[in-house]
């Protein structure tokens, strides 16, 4: 954890540029990694941060956010990280999110980029912070390198996770090999997770067998138009139920056309 | 600015004087690996860490460990470890292994306690280490030098330290860190049964319907048992049940239908609810036929104090830590202790004068009647109001669990099985709650059954194997013997051949009184073997000071720079566990052999060869002349003429003597045990060594080891302590002891599988344990009848009464410190804390504190905070999420962390009966740092 007082970081870039007549070589600057300014599909971005596309276009690249997390956890992207550059990102293997209740990186960001109301709940009429809100990425497991399926009593990121028991919870199972032993292993609740990814960083095996990928990446959609109906829960499918018209290659002509063509007959 | 806006710039500015179009990253090649080595070695080895004792396989190739696997073929593991266990390979190798042996010196080379470490030879570190012993002990007596000794230490070394320091030195000054351990069990099977460790074995588990975990967090601490209770669990959820008592929530209450957190200390209380229960309101339950043949009722003493030192105004007491310290003279009985002791007519506000701190374990039989008589307070609502300890919870949802699980302990069909490690151990009535536990079990004749019984889990590899069975404590010898008794150490004398009178028959200092005694200046000189006592032990400042600041010689045997060898003087690098030749035994019993797998690093010796070095440097005329003993009139006899009528010269060493002799050099190497394994010690090894003579160390000659095997199975064969021999243990793995035939013995005191049981002919069972087994009788308020009972094959239920821990909160220490583990570390981390993995996973030791409390405090997670005690204070970060989750009210501090040094926190009170010292409960304030 750091301590250093934060700065101001355009006020330094502004007159670093003045400074050396640099405007040019902004431009250089920037030219150089023009393909790095595009969206990248990898990168965690800090808690409550908008998605991709919105965020690297609401970024001023300020590193307030960085300033302000007492973990060093995010970090810039430089030139050469293959991401849009100055924006903040944090790899958790390095340093995760530590899911701080005050979540100090959010307030503080200028632009929006980071939206507050989007890690922010009710709670008796009060509105408060709630980073078990942040939607920071997805843990994911690999189950053929976690040695938690060889039977090995690990579940380090189980007892890592700051929602352990809701975005981490143990499955236990028999151990048919041995015969009196139980595997316990970790699965993880998409609808808890935050992807701070104090699992990856806390996970034992050489490369982390549990890791968190952006929530794009890592997550399928099942559609709205079938509810399980032993699950009552379920039923809030129905919110965003909507049929389409559906269209398909034999669809494609309006049904007087098709019938009119006898083709294929 | 900070250094990612600047890193950010200057690669920006770096960047835009390059060709800017596409880096060219030049393609690393990777060399491609070769076909897979075929010349790896698997050798089957128990692993280094905790009392489960799981099977490993060690591979090593060119000389060095590179993996492990589980042992398929073991019984306790069939091939899984946990996480600790995974990373066995990697604990030899951290890069500050010691390798050398290490010497406070001044610029003249001259050793100076002031002076800093540098380094010196073998010969040199075991000179300084004998002018000092010579010192301490001319000046002293035997009473002047002591050993710290070790639960985790090898059966062997076990032995020849114990030989070393009793048969040779003659001082009992001898105590394991398994008195921080497991003390407290052994008092409780001592005057259970007579004698040591459990009659059950860890099948109990698959054969059970309920399983209590009492202040054992077994996920975090047993991981492989624990992983045996879940598939228990999982083979019929709805049967078996799973109870978990702790004050504080753990990882255990995971799979628990009933969690019960209670306030420290009053599982005294709610284990005579359950007994009341069973007696008051299920008298149906009570197994007459075995309480009639087999059990007797016992009681003892109240006023024994809580372990702190006798003199409550020692000079080296802070004065903040007066007001504790004079609980050990007397006590204002509290309202719970006022009902709880009324049956000695006591009330509340009634000054309790502890009379009895000297005696704490005397005990006498009363009549089942007294029993229930005593047991009358402990009525669900007295004890669901002393005990709740979650403030949050409601005394209605409290009170259900009590008696939930009362139930299912007097479920006539239902196999029980208790679990506790040091939330009963670590406790200043911790004999007392170890006995309540066999109290329980029977009562409803659920004992020593295949599937039911109260089972005491050890915490280190060997606190039984070793430190137990073997005996390097202050009191004991081999097999369950004490140095107090005539025959034991006629006994002992004769195993070892030493003329009649060799052995002290006085009780050298326990752990924490070793600590006091450097303290005192009592004791000059102190060998640190395999444990931590400057990181373990509670009220770590006062033996810190001791170490550094007073006219004493520590050395510490060590692999790596703990806190330990920090405050030494000198410092001797040790082999570690697969460096040697050795034997753990674990919490059931099951005794576990290896070989060497690959040569030691650097010029570290094992410990077994540094005890067998220095007493090169003993003489019998030195040692084995008349010595004095505080408070033991006319001391030590001189034994010289009786050794000089056995053969022995005056001019003899203690190595002649101990381990040199004829019996030992009748054990050859090579020997087919050990073809195509390394025996350093035997037979030096290929790093040529220069050793304590200053010439290279070719090694003993003869197969030391296997000598000081066979000789310590001399002791228990024939006395229920009975040990295969050692080549057996090199083909098997491992087996529970007795071993009669060949066989081992899985239910001790059952008939049905235990031959001494059956030799006994008492009927189904027999307690054939012979300690304490004559006993005065009385009432519940003393004895009233000198004459002796005597118990033959009988165990005992004691009546015992709830009495509140030494030091609770108050205004200025206002909430309970708990300390304890965590399952990534081993003990103090000297080990674990090196392995990047792990370090990684859990790299500081955290404060878990409820989040009102830290609200309370003006902290929030992340915080640095203070805990401090009346004793000292450390910082760590709070946490309020995460493995554990204190009540409000309690913090819990994990102790694995040299940075977060908790042990200046705690206080190192003490069972008075088992002397083990209570880390679970103390008085502390939290602030921010």
């Amino acid at each position: 954890m750091k301590t250093e007082p934060s700065s101001d970081r355009r006020h330094f870039l502004l007159s670093m540029a003045r400074g050396i007549g640099l405007s040019a070589m902004g431009a250089l600057v920037w030219s150089a990694y023009i393909g790095e300014v595009k969206a990248a599909p990898l990168v965690l971005r800090p808690p409550a941060a908008l998605d991709e596309e919105d965020f690297i276009k609401t970024c001023i690249k300020c590193g307030l956010c960085v300033e302000a997390c007492p973990y060093d956890t995010l970090i810039l992207a430089k030139p050469g990280d293959n991401l849009p550059m100055g924006t903040p990102y944090f790899i958790p293997r390095s340093i995760p999110c530590h899911m701080c209740s005050d979540i100090p990186c959010v307030p503080v960001c200028p632009s929006g980029a980071l939206k507050e109301s989007s890690v922010t709940s009710t709670v008796s009429g009060k509105s408060i912070l709630d980073i078990n809100k942040s939607l920071m990425g997805l843990a994911v497991i690999d189950e053929e390198s976690c040695i938690a399926t060889w039977g090995i009593q690990c579940d380090a990121c189980y007892r890592a996770c700051p929602l352990m028991g809701k975005a981490i919870t143990i499955e236990y199972s028999k151990n048919e090999r041995t015969g009196k032993h139980a595997f316990l292993k970790p699965v993880v609740h998409s609808d808890q997770c935050t992807g701070c990814g104090m699992c990856e960083h806390s996970c034992v095996t050489q490369k982390a067998a549990i890791y968190i990928l952006p929530r794009a990446l890592a997550m399928g959609e099942v559609g709205d138009h079938y509810v399980k109906g032993w699950d009552k829960a379920d039923e809030k499918r129905l919110e965003h139920a909507h049929i389409e018209t559906t269209k398909t290659k034999l669809s494609e002509k309006s049904a007087v056309d098709s019938l009119n063509d006898e083709g294929g007959l | 600015m900070s250094m990612e806006r600047r890193d950010f710039l200057k690669s920006a500015a770096a960047a835009s004087a390059a060709t800017a179009i596409g880096m060219a990253v030049p393609a690393t090649v990777e060399a491609a690996s070769t076909a897979v080595q075929s010349d790896w070695r698997w050798d089957k080895a128990a692993c280094r860490f905790c009392g489960t004792g799981c099977g490993i396989m060690i591979a090593t190739k060119d000389d060095r460990i590179v993996a492990v696997k589980g042992d398929p073929l073991a019984p306790v593991n069939r091939g899984l470890n946990c996480i600790k266990g995974y990373f066995t390979a990697k604990i030899m190798y951290g890069s500050d292994r010691l390798t050398q042996p290490l010497l406070r010196m001044n610029a003249a080379g001259e050793f100076d306690k002031k002076g800093k470490f540098a380094q010196v030879s073998w010969e040199r570190a075991f000179d300084e280490m004998a002018i000092h012993m010579k010192k301490a002990m001319n000046e002293l007596g035997p009473t002047g030098i002591a050993m710290f000794s070790s639960g985790q230490q090898t059966a062997i070394e076990g032995h020849a330290a114990l030989k070393l320091m009793k048969a040779g030195l003659r001082t009992n000054n001898i105590d394991p860190n398994a008195r921080l351990c497991m003390a407290s069990a052994v008092t409780g099977f001592m005057n259970t049964f007579g004698i040591d460790e459990p009659s059950g074995c860890y099948d109990d588990i698959e054969l059970t319907d309920a399983v209590f975990a009492w202040g054992s967090n077994m996920a975090e601490m047993h991981p492989i048992l624990w992983s045996r209770v879940s598939d228990r669990k999982l083979s019929n959820p709805d049967k078996v049940k799973i109870v978990v008592l702790s004050t504080y929530r753990h990882r255990t209450m995971d799979l628990a239908d009933i969690d019960i957190v209670f306030k420290p200390n009053t599982d005294l209380a709610m284990m005579n609810y359950i007994a009341r229960e069973i007696v008051y309101n299920h008298p149906e339950a009570i197994d007459w036929d075995f309480i009639n043949k087999n059990i007797i009722f016992a009681t003892g003493p109240v006023d024994i104090g809580y372990g702190l030192r006798e003199d409550i105004h020692h000079p080296k007491y802070k004065k903040s830590e007066l007001d504790t310290a004079a609980k050990q003279r007397s006590k204002v009985l509290t309202a719970d202790e006022g009902v709880s002791l009324a049956y000695l007519g006591y009330k509340a506000g009634d000054t309790l004068e502890m009379k009895n701190t000297a005696n704490p374990n005397a005990h006498w039989q009363i009549s089942f009647d007294e029993f229930k008589k005593g047991l009358a307070p402990y009525t669900l609502d007295y004890v669901a109001n002393v005990a709740k300890g979650d403030p949050d919870e409601s005394i209605e949802s409290f009170k259900a669990k009590l008696q939930g699980m009362a139930d299912l302990y007097i479920e006539k069909k239902r196999k029980c099985l208790s679990f506790w490690t040091m939330g009963f151990n670590q406790h200043t009535r911790g004999t007392w709650v170890n006995e309540q536990a066999y109290m329980i079990h029977f009562l409803v004749g659920k004992q020593s059954k295949p599937g039911s019984g109260a089972f005491s889990l050890t915490g280190q590899p060997s606190a039984c194997g070793t430190a137990r069975e073997v005996g390097t404590f202050s009191h004991r010898l081999p097999s369950d013997m004490v140095v107090t008794n005539p025959k034991h150490r006629e006994i002992s004398e004769g195993i070892w051949k030493l003329p009649a009178g060799t052995l002290n028959p006085k009780v050298g200092s326990h752990f924490i009184q070793i600590h006091r005694d450097l303290e005192d200046g009592k004791v000059k000189f102190a060998w640190v073997s395999v444990c931590n006592p400057y990181q373990d032990s509670g009220n770590a400042e006062h033996w810190i000071h001791a170490a550094r600041e007073m006219d004493n010689f520590i050395v510490t045997s060590e692999a790596y720079p703990g806190i330990s060898a920090k405050v030494s003087d000198l410092i001797l690098p040790s082999s570690m566990i697969y460096e040697k030749w050795g034997a753990y035994g674990n919490a059931e019993r099951r005794t576990q052999h290896w070989r060497q797998q690959v040569t030691p690093v650097g010029d570290s010796m094992s410990d077994l060869w540094q005890f067998i070095e220095i007493s090169k440097r003993f003489t019998l005329k030195e040692v084995w002349g008349a010595k004095k003993i505080p408070g033991l009139e006319g001391g030590l006899p001189d034994v010289m003429p009786a050794a000089k009528a056995m053969g022995y010269k005056e001019t003899d060493t203690l190595y002649d003597v101990l381990f040199a002799n004829d019996r030992a050099k009748g054990f050859a190497w090579p020997d087919p045990v050990g073809k195509g394994y390394q025996n350093t010690e035997v037979a030096g090894d290929k790093r040529n060594v220069v050793g304590s003579d200053g010439k290279v160390f070719k090694g003993y000659g003869f197969f030391v080891q296997k000598y000081l095997w066979e000789e310590y199975r001399l002791f228990g064969a024939g006395h229920g302590h009975d040990y295969a021999d050692f080549d057996t243990y090199h083909k098997v793995r491992g087996l529970k002891w007795p071993v009669i035939d060949g066989k081992e013995t899985s239910w001790r005191f059952n008939a049905k599988y235990d031959p001494y049981a059956k030799k006994a002919d008492h009927g189904a069972f027999a307690f054939y344990g012979h300690a304490f087994k004559e006993i005065p009788q009385g009432n519940l308020k003393g004895v009233t009848n000198k004459e002796l009972v005597h118990l033959e094959n009988k165990a005992k239920i004691f009546f015992r009464p709830y009495m509140e821990p030494t030091e609770v909160p108050d205004e200025n220490y206002d909430i309970w410190l708990c300390t304890g583990r965590v399952l990534e570390h081993w003990h103090s981390g000297t080990m674990t804390m090196r392995v990047p993995e792990l370090y990684r996973a859990v790299p500081e030791a955290l404060c878990y504190i409820h989040p009102k409390d830290a609200e309370k405090r003006g902290v929030k997670r992340g915080d640095m905070v203070w805990v401090e005690s009346r004793r000292g204070k450390v910082k760590a970060h709070v946490e309020t999420r995460g493995r554990n989750t204190p009540p409000r009210g309690l913090v819990f501090v994990p102790w694995f962390d040299e940075k977060v040094f908790i042990n200046k926190v705690c206080l190192d009170h003490t069972c008075p009966i088992s002397k083990q010292i209570d880390h679970k409960k103390c008085a502390v304030k939290i602030y921010k740092a």
